[in-house]
């Protein structure tokens, strides 16, 4: 490609305490064109940009606008180097109109009047140029999320913005909202503006996109020109490939069914369905994968049948016994008493609570047990007793169940939770993310144990990001997409098909 | 041990200790600027807090008061709640001492009186915290501001209720009469052979309060309603993941808070004024607060951060009668100055001692 670089970012290097967030990243934005970086949630994308937009300091690496190195010292920086930023959670002051909100920061001198009729002329030649059309004097909250979207980029263009980065800008909008959206990006690239975008979902990059870029756990791993690549082979980038370890196992021989899902509908903190009519069902002595690219209402699925999340509606049958949760909420403490064992995704905030002992981590969910005390009380011994056997089965090092739980090893905080779960000898067990952040001896343990729980005759829910770990584990996989189960595949299916159903690609036909 | 950690010891000794010798310095050299001799103002305190017996009784008669008001906020931090209405809790705790008081010390011994005016000082402290909690669990309101504001509420309760209502027949002042024999704790000299406080009043309250340390000790860290609170307070993500109730849990921690604050009036109204009376709090219920933070929300801490408040305001009324230089005021700013220390700038020696221990322990262990 000839056109010149609006922004080129060569070998950027972040790290967050021991995380490395962004490796070595180099990234070409030819001018006027719309950039699409994709990748799961953490990948590193939001960081980049953060790093962009000068809220974060890059560790190592060059930043260059329009050829010339520069250093983004902070937001006012990147500003003055013609860099806007939409971001996701938008940045209004709720209850100022929207020229206040577009003139914040940059009033442009103590008094308001010259700046406020300096202001309302640009306005409207922005919304003229850009057909960016928004009443200047409607007050934010009174505005449809869409509206407000169009403010904070008119704010960006309002401060001489020619690079525009939008995250995830498409969450809470209407499709309709969204295809609003996507016309006023091509006509800002048609003006000659350079923008930016940064998201998930693969639909939209092969939308409107011109480039994408890849990231995956920190990397940057693949550019492509949008028209010579396909949602399938992005999925799979996203995802990745990694070697892995065989697990070796038997044929499932599946019996009655344990944990039965019907119709179930959940929302996440922002009131958006993000679980749509979900049902299947688990059957003793098998594992369930579902597979998906991050953000397609897997973990909230997880959450919904643990108990955590409200559910809209829909109903769980755990080994028999019918829970209409959407009527008759139940926490998860009900859960547990049903037979439901649950290890979530996010150990540090779920979990564990990390700055208790081992052993009080060995009985959170299960406190109420009369094996650990009698009536109100708790027997510390007991517990201690319970937590160093379970230290000696799973091999959790260092051996001692009086150390606090943020001084173990990710991989041994993750046996910490897995043999607490597994030792109340659950009938069915829900496993989200069972080796992130996990070394690779730790892998191969916990995948041994969640075979042998099968093959105990349990039922597993298993939820991961890596395919290939739901390749290498279940015995049959689902895959969702955008809240919904599109698929049953089994497990030795090839993976640009189960990448292609990640993508939303049935979804796509049926529409 | 992990970088950022400090050994236990230094974390609940050292650290306060630390902070309340740097207060003392500075407090010194505001003595210094008015023109009196340092060393001889913390002669003066430390003499009249400790060095007679008199001295030592009020010297633990407050403390008593800034037991009850620091454990009360410290339940409360265990589940990540801020409680700063220990002041109107125990407020309304002299109601409930009151009226048990004031119903049966005609009739019965103080050993009955006791066990209702506890459970009236208790129930009237919670009750106080309800709303608040309420609040907090149901509709988000924070406990900081609804707290606070039911400080106010309760003083404007109490002046009604004392001028209209409880206040003497016969009299202009806005207290209640004086409880009989049946209404009156003995004094601690009177049960302890051969101990002698001369004319102050620290009485057998001082017990309760070590006896709810004890009580406070085993809720936080022996029981299953303790752990949900340690839990709740230390993650609420992972109480919801373990099935544990946030409504509830908020609600039962500052009824227990709330509760404990109240008793505080046991001390103040059948310990020692023997009636109901206006403002009789006086700021005990925001002292606990730095109280609990300077005693890292433990009973033993406590009980020694409380000794030290309590030398504190035994040994400053001391140190104003002997050295008029100094006034009433004067011993405030000490004991804003320790507060200061001990609570808003509780951490900021914590980096420097951090990297002292780093370099101590850098070499003993190399990580394997």
């Amino acid at each position: 490609m000839t056109a010149p670089l609006a922004i080129e970012l060569v070998g950027i290097d972040k790290r967050f305490g021991s995380v490395r967030a962004n490796k070595d990243i180099d990234l070409k934005v030819a001018k006027g064109s719309i950039h699409g970086i994709v990748g799961e949630n953490g990948a590193g994308k939001s960081t980049l940009m953060s790093i962009l937009y000068g809220f974060y300091h890059a560790d190592a690496g060059e930043i260059r606008v329009d050829g010339r190195p520069v250093t983004i010292a902070d937001s006012q920086a990147a500003i003055a180097l013609g860099i806007g930023m939409v971001h996701q959670h938008f940045m209004l002051v709720e209850n100022f109109t929207v020229l206040e909100n577009v003139i914040l920061g940059a009033e442009g001198g103590p008094l308001l009047a010259g700046g406020v009729a300096r202001a309302r002329a640009t306005l409207k030649r922005l919304a003229e140029d850009y057909d960016l059309k928004v009443d200047p004097d409607a007050v934010i909250e009174d505005l449809p999320v869409g509206l407000q979207q169009r403010v904070e980029i008119l704010k960006a263009l309002f401060r001489g913005a020619d690079i525009l980065i939008l995250d995830e800008p498409t969450g809470v909008l209407t499709p309709a909202e969204a295809d609003h959206l996507f016309r006023i990006l091509k006509v800002l690239r048609d003006e000659g503006k350079t923008v930016l975008l940064i998201t998930h979902k693969l639909r939209e990059i092969m939308a409107i996109t011109d480039e994408v870029s890849v990231m995956r756990r920190g990397e940057m791993v693949a550019t492509r020109q949008t028209a010579k690549t396909s949602m399938g082979e992005l999925a799979e980038l996203m995802v990745g490939r990694r070697v892995l370890l065989e697990v070796e196992k038997q044929p499932a021989s599946p019996g009655r069914p344990v944990l039965q899902v019907e119709n179930l509908t959940a929302r996440d903190g922002r009131g958006v369905d993000v679980v749509r009519d979900v049902s299947f069902e688990v059957r003793a002595g098998e594992i369930v994968g579902i597979a998906g690219v991050s953000g397609n209402g897997q973990s909230e699925l997880l959450e919904a049948i643990a108990g955590i999340r409200p559910v809209r509606s829909g109903a769980v049958t755990i080994d028999g016994t019918r829970l209409d949760l959407a009527r008759n909420p139940v926490d998860a403490a009900a859960m547990r008493r049903h037979g439901l064992a649950h290890v979530p995704e996010d150990r540090h905030r779920m979990g564990l609570v990390t700055s208790f002992s081992e052993y009080e981590n060995a009985i959170l969910g299960y406190h109420r047990d009369p094996a650990y005390g009698r009536g109100p009380m708790l027997d510390i011994g007991a517990i201690r007793e319970a937590a160093r056997a379970e230290i000696e089965k799973y091999d959790i090092r260092p051996p001692d169940c009086l150390l606090r739980t943020a001084g173990f090893s990710g991989g041994n905080q993750q046996k910490i939770v897995l043999a607490r779960e597994i030792e109340r000898d659950p009938v069915i067990l829900l496993v989200g993310q069972p080796t992130r952040g996990v070394d690779i001896g730790a892998i191969e343990f916990i995948h041994k144990r969640l075979v042998a729980l099968r093959d105990a005759g349990k039922g597993v829910l298993l939820v991961s990001v890596e395919l290939d770990e739901i390749r290498a584990l279940a015995d049959r996989v689902l895959v969702m997409f955008d809240g919904r189960v599109v698929g049953e595949r089994a497990p030795e299916t090839d993976e640009s098909e189960l990448g292609l159903l990640m993508a939303g690609a049935a979804q796509e036909a049926a529409e | 041990m992990r970088a950022g950690q400090l050994p236990r010891w230094a974390d609940y000794g050292l650290m306060p200790a630390i902070n309340v010798v740097a207060a003392f310095l500075v407090s010194g050299l505001v003595v210094l600027l008015i023109g009196e001799n340092p060393v001889e103002a913390v002669r003066i305190l430390v003499w009249g807090a400790l060095g007679w017996n008199e001295g030592i009784g009020f010297t633990l008669f407050y403390a008593t008061n800034f037991i009850f008001t620091g454990l009360a906020v410290a339940v409360a931090f265990h589940a990540g709640l801020f409680n700063i209405g220990g002041e109107g809790q125990a407020y309304l705790g002299g109601l409930g001492v009151a009226l048990a008081c004031l119903a049966l010390d005609r009739f019965v011994p103080w050993w009955v009186t006791l066990p209702v005016a506890v459970a009236g000082a208790a129930a009237a402290g919670a009750l106080w915290a309800l709303v608040p909690a309420y609040l907090q669990a149901r509709r988000g309101s924070h406990v900081v501001i609804t707290t606070i504001m039911f400080n106010f509420i309760a003083a404007s309760l109490m002046v009604y209720l004392l001028v209209n209502v409880m206040a003497k027949t016969g009299s202009m002042q806005p207290e209640t009469r004086t409880f009989e024999a049946g209404g009156r704790l003995p004094l601690l000299q009177s049960i302890l052979p051969g101990v002698d406080f001369g004319s102050a009043p620290v009485n057998l309250s001082f017990v309760l309060a070590l006896l709810s340390c004890v009580l406070v000790w085993v809720l936080i860290w022996r029981t299953r309603l303790g752990y949900e609170i340690r839990t709740f307070g230390a993650s609420p993500g992972a109480a919801v993941y373990a099935g544990i109730s946030p409504v509830r849990i908020t609600i039962v921690t500052m009824l227990i808070s709330g509760g404990l604050a109240g008793m505080m009036a046991i001390n103040e109204i059948m310990g020692s004024q023997h009636r109901l009376l206006i403002e009789f709090v006086s700021g005990y219920g925001f002292v606990g607060i730095a109280v609990a933070l300077m005693g890292r929300a433990h009973p033993v801490g406590i009980v020694l951060a409380a000794i030290l408040f309590g030398i504190l305001y035994q040994g400053g009324a001391e140190l104003a009668f002997e050295m008029p230089a100094i006034t009433r005021d004067m011993i405030v700013v000490i004991q804003g100055l320790v507060i200061l220390f001990a609570g808003a700038l509780e951490h900021m020696f914590r980096p420097l001692l951090l990297r002292l221990f780093g370099i101590i322990a850098a070499p003993a262990s190399k990580p394997a």
